[in-house]
């Protein structure tokens, strides 16, 4: 079987879960669901063997072939990590919500669809080998991470976050797409393999700068970065699985795998490195200082979540480097990938867990302010494990997984001030101080986050629910997670070399083909005097002192004034694109139909005039007309005469007769040039349209001469008479130019019965030749039809209800 | 409406059939001779009309009982139906049939997808007309 059709598993079973949640009531959908995760992640164990033997597999399945679009499944120890991570955190958070969210209460036929939808679209990311492929599942995620965001529909804030995240990330999308145009038509591939073989045809290239950028914002955007995290913090008003399982596992993480993925496209260039490990740290510092204002259990993970993407976004933009330094150097370098995607394997799993506990803590206690929140410890004991597991972790500190990672991270930043290209030798300093500075903030907040819940004073008059221990069920996955983290720290090696060291490979292809030559060893000790250690002491040091003294110094972000945060902006934007762009289209958009009428006319004039004589298409042959007969003349004056009666009739009622004059002395015209068809519809739609002014005559307001000025009509004359020679124009050329030789009538006469056995041309044109034209032709007349009713009917009701309510 | 147009309503009951068998043989003779669903279709719109002149709105909505926005869905859906019934066979899209079959009553007839189509336009016109008519005279 092509394992590509496994990534459209979640969605397949997502159908079945409307139909599960209504006819089984008494089970809790939650449980179908987790079979689809679970299953996935056994499956994709098996590929475990494969990669650490530094092999891929390749899936394919051509979906529009013709534009080379195929869905491809490319699984290299990249796409492999990630999609362990997908499925495994998906299944536990799945456990989890099943104990979160109540089965009697909560519309969980379309919680299911959206997460099993948005597991579809993560899979596709990150096992996509074709980009087009890839920006769809990308934009798949924003579409269901919106409907999980606003999940509570009802609640404004919710919908205020999905929104804020929905325009953030797809804007971030579209960019990228462009740069992902640019990339195939300058490596001429839609392949990101392919790519990277000829990355330096498209070094070379002249969009290659702007190539990079745009994809960068795609995944700057996804992931967080500095200044588009805003919507990461807003995004916490989703259900707590959700956040646990989008904003700690895998949704966030999709832009850190674009830049692990493109890294060796993109790392000869020292852009690339610049800002990606600037944009990275510059996060990173800015999420951890701010994460310790918040008041929200939540908020703080978010704002830590931010701020440790940054660190891997960092580290990421560090292992470009291997590409620009060789012998010893690169092996510094290769740390860099290995910390980044060690770190993002720790992360993933501490940050579900705090997650998890968060939900726990707002589950039992009805609350998340962390001001009302203290003294837990006695009562959730469990949680508080699992808490301070993950928080310590979190804070670098042993024997927890997230001290290796810190430790590697360290490493990384010192070695880059030893690079001595791109400026590197000077600014290169700038590096490991901001990276050490936000270490300690993220120690504070790891504190924080833990110690302001569980420990000191029991507030519980102020908690909406007398709080205790959560349910085993809820608490089975944060437990798993806690025990992963812990189990990391003493055996990091093995953990490294069957998931880590083949995901670098894809991110440092030029320096290693195979796993076992990635051959990092994780050390937790480095030695008494190494730098390593002293930045480690001096985060504890300070961390701690800042934690104790938290309350005296938080003032500090006061200092920051409201209007003058990235928050504002984005307000002001949203709030300048309603208002403003409101404002500029009432200036144009009048309301009236005659302006309407007045934009329309004069550019079809304008456009149609315009190319009749810029392509010289004017021309008439007089040899071609026809003999003009006595009932000719005759219907043409009719004509004239009842032109001249619409335009000087005094009343209404004589002006629709008139205009019914015209259209009846245009039907005679049909009659006398032979085509009985054109006349018998003309015919019929003038008896019926005159009958509808009539019927309507009631409702139209009295004819009104006096209010026009001489400026107005003298408007209406030229542009009446424009258009009038304009189609006469049209006509007259129309009906001389001779593109073809034969006449197309005569191809139709001969055709018209062996192929269709029809004897009438028209309604043979009409139902079988041109039949797309009268399919799109009576969907017109369809929508004209609904459109009619509706605006008069729904306007009607309204006016009605409104009377109601006086 | 003036309401003792009695020579007007019951000349209109008759000619209403008359106007409304016509359109029917129109359209049917659509495919050979000058008409086809199109102009059926605004035939029986036009007799529908004559009703309302003669009647007024809401006896001829008793009368003719139909959700016009229904008839043009359905309409709609025929047109549809048969242009994309043709990838079934593995044709293109819109490709007609065609051939002679003979039925009791009617002898040796030529049947055709086409006409199906034609069909659907017919009931998109009527539909869309009327309900057009019906809003628009309605609003009163």
């Amino acid at each position: 079987m092509e394992f590509v059709l496994l990534i459209f598993l979640p969605l397949l079973a997502a159908v079945f879960v409307p139909i599960l949640f209504k006819k089984l009531k008494s089970i809790h959908t939650g449980w179908f669901v987790l079979l689809v995760p679970v299953v996935l992640f056994i499956y994709y164990l098996s590929f475990l063997k494969m990669t650490m033997n530094g092999n891929v597999a390749i899936s394919e399945i051509p979906w529009i072939p013709s534009l080379d679009i195929s869905f491809v499944s490319y699984i290299d120890g990249l796409s492999l990590l990630f999609s362990l991570l997908i499925t495994g955190i998906g299944a536990l958070v799945v456990l989890y919500s099943i104990f979160y969210l109540d089965k009697n209460r909560e519309k969980l036929n379309n919680f299911y669809v959206y997460l099993l939808m948005f597991m579809t679209a993560m899979l596709g990311i990150v096992q996509s080998d074709h980009v087009i492929t890839l920006y769809l599942f990308w934009e798949l995620t924003s579409i269901s991470s919106f409907l999980l965001i606003g999940y509570w529909y009802t609640r404004d804030r919710s919908r205020f976050g999905a929104l804020k995240s929905m325009l953030i990330t797809i804007f971030g999308g579209l960019m990228m797409l462009g740069g992902f145009v640019l990339l195939s038509i300058m490596g001429d591939t839609y392949s990101i393999r392919e790519m990277i073989t000829n990355s330096a045809a498209i070094f070379e290239h002249e969009y290659f700068i702007l190539a990079l950028v745009l994809v960068l914002l795609g995944a700057f955007t996804k992931s967080a970065q500095f200044p588009f995290y805003i919507w990461l913090p807003d995004a916490m008003e989703a259900p707590t699985p959700v956040s646990a399982y989008l904003h700690s596992a895998t949704m966030v993480k999709a832009g850190l795998y674009l830049v692990a993925r493109f890294t060796p496209v993109f790392a000869a260039s020292e852009v690339w490195i610049w800002l990606v490990t600037g944009i990275g740290l510059l996060t990173l510092f800015w999420g951890s200082f701010f994460a310790v204002k918040q008041t929200d259990l939540k908020a703080i993970l978010a704002f830590s979540t931010v701020s440790q993407l940054g660190l891997i976004m960092s580290l990421l933009g560090a292992s470009a480097v291997s590409y620009h330094v060789e012998g010893e150097n690169a092996a510094l370098f290769k740390f860099a990938a290995f910390a980044a995607i060690f770190h993002l394997l720790n992360h993933a799993m501490f940050k579900g867990s705090l997650f998890m506990v968060a939900g726990i803590v707002d589950h039992q206690t009805g609350t998340r302010d962390i001001r009302k929140l203290g003294g837990l410890m006695s009562i959730m004991p469990i949680s508080f494990t699992v808490a301070f597991i993950g928080s310590m972790s979190m804070a670098g500190l042993p024997p927890f997984g997230g001290f290796l990672s810190k430790e590697l991270f360290f490493t990384s930043m010192i070695a880059l001030p030893k690079f001595e290209l791109f400026n590197f030798a000077t600014w290169g300093m700038v590096f490991p101080i901001l990276a050490w500075v936000a270490s300690v903030f993220t120690f504070v907040y790891s504190f924080y986050f833990v110690f302001k819940t569980f420990t000191g004073k029991k507030k519980t008059e102020l908690l909406p629910i007398q709080p205790k221990e959560a349910s085993l069920g809820m608490l089975i996955s944060p437990i798993l997670l806690a025990t992963v983290v812990v189990v990391i720290f003493f055996i990091p090696n093995l953990i490294g070399k069957a998931f880590v060291s083949p995901a670098v490979v894809a991110t440092q292809s030029d320096l290693f083909t195979h796993p076992d030559e990635v051959g990092v060893h994780i050390k937790a000790w480095h030695g008494p005097l190494a730098t390593e250690l002293l930045m480690t002491l001096g985060v504890i040091g300070i961390g701690l002192l800042l934690f104790l003294t938290m309350a005296r110094w938080q003032k500090l972000y006061d200092i920051q004034p409201q209007y003058f945060s990235l928050n504002a902006l984005y307000d002001s934007l949203l709030t300048f694109g309603e208002v403003g762009m409101n404002r500029l289209s009432r200036f144009y958009m009048t309301g009236l139909i005659r302006t309407y009428l007045i934009y329309m006319f004069s550019f079809i004039v304008l456009i149609t005039t315009a190319t009749l004589f810029i392509q010289d298409a004017f021309v008439v042959d007089m040899d071609s007309f026809a003999k003009i007969n006595a009932y000719g003349v005759m219907t043409a004056i009719i004509l004239i005469l009842a032109v001249c009666m619409v335009l000087f009739a005094k009343t209404r009622l004589g002006a629709i007769i008139a205009l019914g004059a015209v259209g009846y002395s245009v039907a005679l015209f049909f009659v006398i040039f032979k085509a009985p068809d054109l006349a018998l519809t003309q015919l019929v739609i003038e008896t019926v349209s005159v009958a509808l002014f009539l019927l309507a005559f009631h409702h139209l307001p009295e004819v009104k001469r006096h209010g026009e000025t001489r400026k107005f009509r003298l408007g209406n004359f030229i542009i009446a008479a424009a258009v009038g020679i304009m189609i006469t124009l049209v006509a007259l050329s129309a009906h001389s130019q001779k593109l073809i030789p034969e006449s197309i009538s005569q191809y139709y006469k001969d055709t018209v019965f062996t192929e269709a056995a029809g004897g009438n041309i028209v309604n043979v044109i009409l139902v079988d030749y041109r039949g797309f034209d009268t399919l799109f032709e009576i969907g017109v007349l369809a929508i004209a039809g609904i459109g009619v009713y509706s605006m008069i009917r729904l306007r009607l009701s309204r006016k009605e209800n409104s009377d109601e309510s006086k | 409406m003036k309401a003792n147009d009695v020579i007007l309503q019951t000349a209109t009951k008759v000619v209403f059939f008359i106007i409304f068998l016509f359109s029917v043989h129109i359209f049917f003779a659509g495919h050979f001779a000058p008409g086809g669903g199109f102009v059926g279709g605004l035939l029986t719109t036009a007799a529908i009309v004559l009703l309302l002149l003669a009647f007024d709105l809401k006896t001829v909505q008793e009368s003719l009982p139909f959700n016009f926005m229904i008839v043009v869905a359905i309409g709609l859906l025929l047109a549809l139906g048969t242009a994309a019934g043709s990838i079934l066979f593995d044709v293109p899209f819109f490709t007609h049939a065609f051939d002679d079959f003979n039925l009791p009553l009617f002898g040796v007839s030529s049947l055709h997808t086409a006409m199906i189509f034609d069909a659907g336009v017919y009931l998109v016109v009527v539909g869309s007309t009327i309900t057009m008519i019906q809003a628009i005279g309605g609003d009163s």
